[in-house]
């Protein structure tokens, strides 16, 4: 089997600041650390390599520092490293992402391709269905289980707003996964000795055979217009009791507030 | 202060830190309260390949020093010595087969030691013999192909947890100190149970437990070096592993430290951060020139060890002692800093307190520290004449 995670670097902080002028990221000053839904992703190959044999490679688009999460993998015990890199990606959209990482994907070969449920800085969850769609295989999102992975299908349970699906895809299938599928492992010193030696493969838009129009900022439909925080949202309160005495708490609000 | 360490080192430092934060600091009260050994914290540990640290590649090992294992003590004592002595205490009872042990019994034995899948524990003490391990009451019988093995070891760290012990017994009593020797022990065999499980003031997550040997028969070849050999092993098993407990000093004092100064830049009285009074400054002051005084010195007593030189005794018995009782004053001042809060069990320096206690005792009180560096400078004195 093999498995390839893709992965993303993202700035260290659930609050991500935001310069109101330009509508871009701050990064300065912010540590750069492996989107921690990714790190869920890397947990779940390695244990699927573990079981079945092969190898896992990690996969990132991103500037040249972006190799350190590269190598991080690694330590954890990822065979291979790949990253995307070059002036022609900058300023990608989901879609000029998703487009540069299927490049990579088709290029290197996976059975099965496994991404976070969304990045941390971007929040969209569109990159993995994205990269899915580009290489024309089924994809699960939002995995929390991986009920059997096999050399020709995989069956996972998602989750769902109620409840939960059960599903299997053949594969070749990609799936994202969320934070409950498992506790990511530590690295190890042996691991962490590799990935100092290990040697990363660099491609561009040429190795990846892919136009230049299709990546980055010309490859992007996305315009962002305006970037904001939204207000918080207003006070809530949940009533407890029984059904009347919660109808009566409630009439009691509405008349309060001279709602009523 | 730049101790100069190399890459791979840092990277020791920087995995034992994270999982001393990650895995060791959530749940370190609770496995004091609950007097819990920390197999999980274990499991990680192994995983991580801490336990080859120190054991030769050709075993399965990274094939490390005595530094590297120092650091890596360090930095888990910072978060918690119950955890640091299940950890230390293994390469205590690693020792033995490692510097004595023959080919076949490194073969047999390290490959499981460095990956983790088998704990150790090392059994010297007695009931009557405790500093004075000439007091020691067990014995071995060689009866034909097997030692028979009578006698009870008490305080045996990791006792009922490891799966492999290496154990002091008399072989030959006419022979006094000569007449000593080790054994590899493994549980399970029929005749070696285990006794009660102490009840303790500090390192509670750390297991304490009596070996008991009655007609315990254990294959001839499970001697270590040679009859007699005994109590050098032990002596030289200590020479190696007592800076570990020095490093243990180091890493819970600089954990109490970080601690107070963490609480006394944020607790008011009289106005003002408790850490502008020029009295808690002095205290601050003082503990973290200790640390450093006895940071250097453990770290050049390991390093010394590494260096291949013979005469360890002394420079190790002082990185213990001194680095030892730096942790008991440094973790009882760091209390004081923090007031009625540092008393408090919602904080861990209380915790810090109680553990640091057990480090001026095992392996060596620190009166017998003494002894041995002032034995070690009437022999050089006597040599120098
Ligand atoms: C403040 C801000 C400004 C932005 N500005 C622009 C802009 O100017 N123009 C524009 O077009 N877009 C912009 N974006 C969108 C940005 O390009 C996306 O963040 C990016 O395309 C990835 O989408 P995502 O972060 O939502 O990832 P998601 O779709 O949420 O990520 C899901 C999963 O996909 C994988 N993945 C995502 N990205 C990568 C990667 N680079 N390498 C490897 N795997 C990856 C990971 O497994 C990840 O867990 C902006 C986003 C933000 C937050
Ligand atoms: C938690 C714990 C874990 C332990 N783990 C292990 C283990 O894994 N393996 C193992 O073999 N042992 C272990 N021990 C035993 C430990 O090493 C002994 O407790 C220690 O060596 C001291 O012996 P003792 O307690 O019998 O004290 P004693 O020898 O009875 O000493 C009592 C007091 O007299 C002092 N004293 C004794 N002799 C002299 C002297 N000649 N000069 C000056 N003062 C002297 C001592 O310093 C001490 O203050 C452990 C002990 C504890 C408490």
């Amino acid at each position: 089997m093999r498995i390839a995670v893709c992965i993303k670097q993202v700035p260290d902080t659930a609050e991500v600041k935001i310069n109101r002028e330009t509508g871009t990221l701050v990064r300065e000053g912010v540590p750069s650390i492996i989107n921690p839904y990714d790190t869920h992703a890397i947990e779940a190959a390695l244990s699927i390599k573990e079981q079945l044999g092969g190898t896992v490679c990690a996969v990132t688009m991103g500037p040249p520092q972006a190799e350190a999460s590269l190598r991080e993998a690694i330590s954890l015990g990822v065979d291979e490293a790949f990253l995307v890199t070059g002036r022609e990606f900058a300023g990608a959209d989901t879609l000029a992402t998703a487009c540069a990482l299927s490049g990579v994907i088709k290029k290197i070969g996976a059975d099965l391709i496994i991404c976070g449920k969304q990045a941390i800085d971007g929040d969209t969850a569109q990159v993995g269905p994205e990269v899915a769609e580009f290489l024309d295989i089924p994809h699960v999102s939002y995995v929390k289980k991986i009920i059997e992975a096999g050399a020709a299908s995989i069956k996972v349970e998602r989750m769902m707003d109620e409840g939960s699906d059960i599903v299997e895809a053949s594969l070749p299938a990609l799936i994202t996964v969320v934070r409950e599928l498992n506790t990511p492992r530590l690295p190890s010193l042996k691991g962490k000795m590799n990935a100092k030696k290990a040697e990363i493969k660099k491609m561009g838009a040429a190795e990846l055979e892919l136009p230049v129009d299709v990546v980055g900022f010309n490859g992007s439909p996305t315009q962002v217009k305006k970037i904001f925080t939204p207000g918080p949202r207003g006070g809530r309160k949940k009533l407890e009791g029984s059904l009347e005495e919660q109808i009566d708490a409630l009439v009691n609000e509405l008349v309060e507030k001279k709602c009523l | 202060m730049d101790y100069f360490l190399s890459e791979e080192q840092l990277m020791i430092k920087e995995l034992c830190a994270q999982i001393a934060q990650e895995k060791v600091v959530p749940v370190r009260a609770e496995l004091d309260e609950k007097e819990e050994f920390p197999w999980e914290i274990m499991k990680v540990m192994a995983a991580s390949d801490l336990f080859g640290l120190f054991i030769p590649e050709e075993y399965g090992g990274l094939g490390k020093g005595s530094f590297e294992l120092t650091i890596a003590v360090e930095e888990l004592s910072k978060a918690c010595l119950g955890v640091s002595t299940t950890y230390a205490a293994n390469a205590l009872g690693t020792y033995p087969i490692l510097l004595f042990g023959t080919d076949e019994q490194k073969k047999k034995y390290l490959p499981d030691i460095a990956a983790g899948k088998r704990l150790v524990a090392f059994g010297l003490t007695e009931a009557n013999a405790g500093s004075d391990a000439g007091g020691t009451q067990t014995t071995a019988r060689l009866e034909g192909d097997h030692y028979v093995i009578n006698g009870t070891k008490q305080w045996i760290t990791n006792g009922g947890e490891a799966e492999i012990y290496t154990v002091i017994a008399i072989t030959d009593r006419s022979k006094g100190p000569r007449g000593a020797s080790a054994f590899i022990v493994e549980k399970g065999t029929p005749g070696f149970s285990f006794g009660k499980k102490e009840k303790k003031m500090g390192i509670r997550a750390s297991a304490t437990r009596e070996l008991v040997f009655e007609d315990c028969r254990v294959p001839k070849e499970n001697i270590i070096a040679r009859e007699g050999m005994g109590f050098l092993v032990a002596m030289k098993t200590l020479d190696s592993s007592r800076v570990g407990v020095g490093a243990q000093g180091l890493g819970v004092a600089q954990g109490a430290l970080d601690e107070a100064v963490k609480f006394a830049r944020q607790r008011v009285q009289f106005g003002h951060p408790v850490i502008g009074f020029q009295a808690i400054q002095h205290m601050i002051a003082d503990m973290a020139t200790d640390i450093e005084a006895a940071r250097a010195l453990v770290y050049a007593a390991a390093r010394y060890a590494d260096s291949g030189a013979k005469d360890v005794t002394k420079v190790s018995s002082m990185a213990k002692l001194f680095a030892t009782d730096v942790a008991m004053c440094v973790t009882t001042n760091a209390l004081q800093v923090m007031g009625g809060s540092g008393y408090m069990r919602e904080y861990p320096v209380e915790k810090m307190m109680r553990d640091a206690k057990i480090l001026q005792i095992y392996e060596g009180t620190n009166q017998i520290q003494r002894n041995v560096i002032a034995q070690n400078i009437i022999k050089e004195a006597a040599k120098a004449r």
